[in-house]
Order: C-alpha cells, then sequence, then structure tokens
C-alpha cells in the first residue's frame, strides 16, 4: 500500500513537472539577433503589413494620429475582454526601453521582458513566422514614433484565463511557424505568403478557432463568427469570395468592394494599414488569397 | 404520460413565440428595404466615379458630374423615415445595423452630414480631371467606411 502512494505522489509529481514544463515561456535564442541592425525606412513598410496600427492607435484615431501607439482599443472575446495596451516608445508607459531582443521575444515568441506570457489576441501566432531582419526594421521604425503617455489598462479576464501561465498551453498546442498554404508557389504567391501569413495576419480573423481558441488550419480563411460581436467575418476563399485580384488589390487600397459596398466593422481599420502599402505588396497579397484551398 | 403533455405543451408554446417574434412589423420592414434602395442607389453612383478613378473606365467630366450630383441628392435625404427605433439587428432579421446607431444617434447624424459634405466636395471638383476626383472620392470613402465601423455588423 505504502509503496502504492508513492508511486502514485510521484506520478503527480512528474505530470505538474511535465506541466510546469509545458507552459514554460520559451523565449529566442540569447544571441538571435545578435549583429542584426534595424532600417528604420524599411521598417514603415513592415509596421503597416503587421498592421500594429489597426489595434494600438487610440480608439478613432485617424490620420497621423494613427502613429500613436497609446492602446486603449478593447477587444470582447470569448475569454474576456483584451484591451491593447501602449506601444509607443515612452520609457515609462510604453516599450521604449526595450532591447531588439525584449521585442522580439514579444513579436515571436509572445514572451514579455519580465518572462510572462502574452495573450495570443497578440497575433504573434502570425508573427511567428517574421523574419529576423524585419523584427529588427520594424522596431527601429517604431522607435521613431511619438511616444505616448497613456497607462496600459488591463485586460479584463475571468479565471481559468486569468492564469497567464496557461498560455503556454495554447503556445504548446498551436505556435508553430510552418507556412499554411503549401505547393508550388509563383514568386509573387510567395511574397503573399509571407505578408498573410506573416504579417498581415488576416486569418486570425478570417479563420474559424476551435475552443481552446487555436486556428483551425483545415478551414483555412474560411470565415468565422465575429469575435467582438455579431454577425460573421467572411470566407475569403475562392469557394466565397469571386473577386478578381485587381478587385481585392483595389478594395484593400480604397475601402471599396467591386460592387462600391465600402469596407467596415475592424475591416476598416485593416483597410487604412493597407492602403499605406505599395501597389506590389497589395496585388501579392491579392495573389495569395486567390490561391487559397477553397472551403464551404 | 403528464409529462410528455407538459413538454409538448411547452414546445408548442416556444414555437409560438418564435414566430411571434420573428413577424416583423411591416413599417419596420418597408424602413429597412427604403433604406437598403438608398445604399443600393449609393454604391451604384459611387461605382461610375469609382471605375474612373480605378481605371475600369474612362474619364468623363459630365458623367462624373452627374454621378456626384446625384450623391449629393441621395445623401442629402432626410434620415426622419429610414431609421425609426427598433430597426436594429438586435430585434429584426435582415438588416446589419446596429443597436449603437439608437445609442449614438447624434454622431450617426454627424457621420451621415460628413458624408453629405464629402460629397458635396466631390461634385465641386468633380469636372476638373481625374486627379482632383480620385481625391475627393477618397474622402467620401472615408466618410462611408467610418459610419460602417461603427454601426453596421459585418
Amino acid at each position: 500500500m505504502r509503496r502504492v502512494l508513492s508511486l502514485l505522489a510521484l506520478l503527480g509529481a512528474a505530470a505538474a513537472a511535465a506541466g510546469w514544463w509545458v507552459t514554460a515561456p520559451r523565449p529566442l535564442e540569447p544571441r538571435a539577433f545578435a549583429g542584426l541592425q534595424g532600417d528604420a525606412a524599411r521598417g514603415e513598410r513592415i509596421f503597416w503589413a503587421a498592421g500594429c496600427a489597426s489595434c494600438h492607435a487610440a480608439p478613432g484615431a485617424t490620420g497621423e494620429a494613427r502613429l500613436v501607439l497609446a492602446g486603449g482599443r478593447r477587444f470582447a472575446s470569448a475569454f474576456g475582454t483584451f484591451v491593447a495596451p501602449n506601444i509607443s516608445p515612452d520609457p515609462a508607459q510604453g516599450i521604449g526601453g526595450w532591447t531588439l531582443a525584449e521585442f522580439g521575444n514579444a513579436m515571436l515568441r509572445g514572451v514579455a521582458p519580465d518572462g510572462r506570457h502574452y495573450y495570443p489576441a497578440f497575433p504573434y501566432g502570425s508573427y511567428v513566422r517574421m523574419r529576423l531582419q524585419d523584427v529588427a526594421d520594424l522596431k527601429a521604425f517604431m522607435d521613431g514614433l511619438p511616444a505616448a503617455e497613456t497607462p496600459s489598462k488591463p485586460h479584463e479576464i475571468a479565471f481559468p484565463f486569468s492564469i497567464r501561465r496557461a498560455v503556454g498551453v495554447w503556445k504548446y498546442l498551436y505556435l508553430d511557424d510552418a507556412w499554411v498554404l503549401s505547393g508550388d508557389l509563383t514568386p509573387q504567391e510567395t511574397e503573399g505568403r509571407y505578408l498573410v501569413e506573416a504579417l498581415t495576419h488576416c486569418a486570425e480573423c478570417h479563420t474559424p478557432r476551435d475552443a481552446l481558441g487555436g486556428l483551425d488550419r483545415s478551414r483555412w480563411m474560411a470565415g468565422a463568427p465575429n469575435p467582438s460581436g455579431p454577425g460573421r467575418i467572411p470566407n475569403i476563399t475562392p469557394a466565397r469570395l469571386r473577386w478578381s485580384a485587381a478587385e481585392i488589390a483595389a478594395y484593400l487600397q480604397t475601402g471599396f468592394t467591386p460592387e462600391f459596398d465600402t469596407a467596415g466593422g475592424s475591416m476598416a481599420d485593416v483597410v487604412k494599414s493597407t492602403a499605406m502599402l505599395t501597389d506590389a505588396d497589395r496585388a501579392a497579397i491579392a495573389a495569395y488569397v486567390k490561391r487559397l484551398a477553397p472551403a464551404e | 404520460m403528464a409529462l410528455v403533455r407538459l413538454a409538448t405543451a411547452a414546445a408548442v408554446m416556444a414555437a409560438t413565440l418564435g414566430v411571434t417574434a420573428a413577424a416583423a412589423d411591416p413599417a419596420i420592414e418597408a424602413a429597412i428595404r427604403a433604406r437598403k434602395a438608398q445604399f443600393q442607389l449609393y454604391a451604384f453612383h459611387a461605382g461610375v466615379v469609382g471605375g474612373m478613378v480605378q481605371g475600369n473606365r474612362p474619364y468623363d467630366a459630365a458623367a462624373a458630374k452627374a454621378a456626384a450630383d446625384n450623391l449629393v441628392a441621395l445623401s442629402g435625404l432626410s434620415r426622419m423615415f429610414q431609421w425609426p427605433e427598433g430597426s436594429a439587428n438586435d430585434t429584426v432579421e435582415g438588416t446589419r445595423a446596429l443597436p449603437a446607431i439608437w445609442a449614438n444617434f447624434d454622431d450617426f447624424t454627424a457621420k451621415h452630414e460628413a458624408l453629405h459634405a464629402a460629397t458635396v466636395a466631390l461634385a465641386a471638383v468633380a469636372g476638373d480631371g481625374l486627379d482632383a476626383l480620385r481625391g475627393a472620392m477618397g474622402a467620401v470613402g472615408g466618410a462611408c467606411s467610418a459610419c460602417h465601423q461603427a454601426y453596421r455588423a459585418p
């Protein structure tokens, strides 16, 4: 009996240790960014492609004010309400004092400088595919943006999702830098795949999620319930989206659909960012969208 | 047996209530149809100007001006009739209008007035060439989106 009990205790301890190991934050190799120099001019393209301002600019900001990444925008979800933090270069309230390695760990691993997990409302599940040089360039650009002294507000997340350590389970299950679209791609489609899967993170809203909040890769871009209100985010695979590549590119530039309806909801903010890209980048995104596997 | 009867009665009542809730007020339905028609006309005329801006049809000063004038007229329609209380998507099927419209009707009004101002600016330059048209049309699209962003479900 005594032996059975001690075996059970041992198994329990092993399970706890495994759980602790699985949920541990996994930062990048400390030397991952050694020798990389950021280029702010190139970083501006990454900034608009990654859509940083769409979530981190103050709610309702337009024009130049979208470069002030004061945060405060609220995102309702099944797990509670997330509040976008201040990621301006303010050293006290923003991320001004961060090293490139700290910034890289946030972007690519969802790990904060203090070692805590970020919630995947911050789309590091997409940014995990970013090139390290692009991360360095993005930081160089963001370092030059206006500082905001607005303090970040806490997320309003209920137990048990309030346990940050549990995000480690999510990462164990879903954080994966493999490309979703595979096959024989043209150079333009390949660049579009990088833009969409690593930067513009379209899938975060356009792909349905399972019960634990992981993206269902078998239904990639096949549409999903609106995470923050009524209605559905549309299916943009060729099964439903019949627009030409030129029409998709025009939409991402002007917000006008081929029928001359205009973007609304969260997509209106997305278009404010994609409007800042080059025609070539929008054409590459459109080429990728046209190559998606049709899913009803 | 009594339990089965109770369950049947409950099911019938639930079905009846469901039907009652789904049968909308004809006046509300008519208002929703009317505003959808208005949006259809916006899109149709925006398409004339937008087609020129996007290079899908040749620039024609007279046609651009006529389409812009129609947008001015459409955005100048009184809002008194198409937006009755109780016509949001939380109570009625077949509309994407959010309840926030009626919670912030002053802001909704201001956004509609901003669209009207943008169409007036568009009409003023519609005959001045493609570059002028492009800038003014961008502002019209921005005014459309500002309202769709706040007040229309996806």
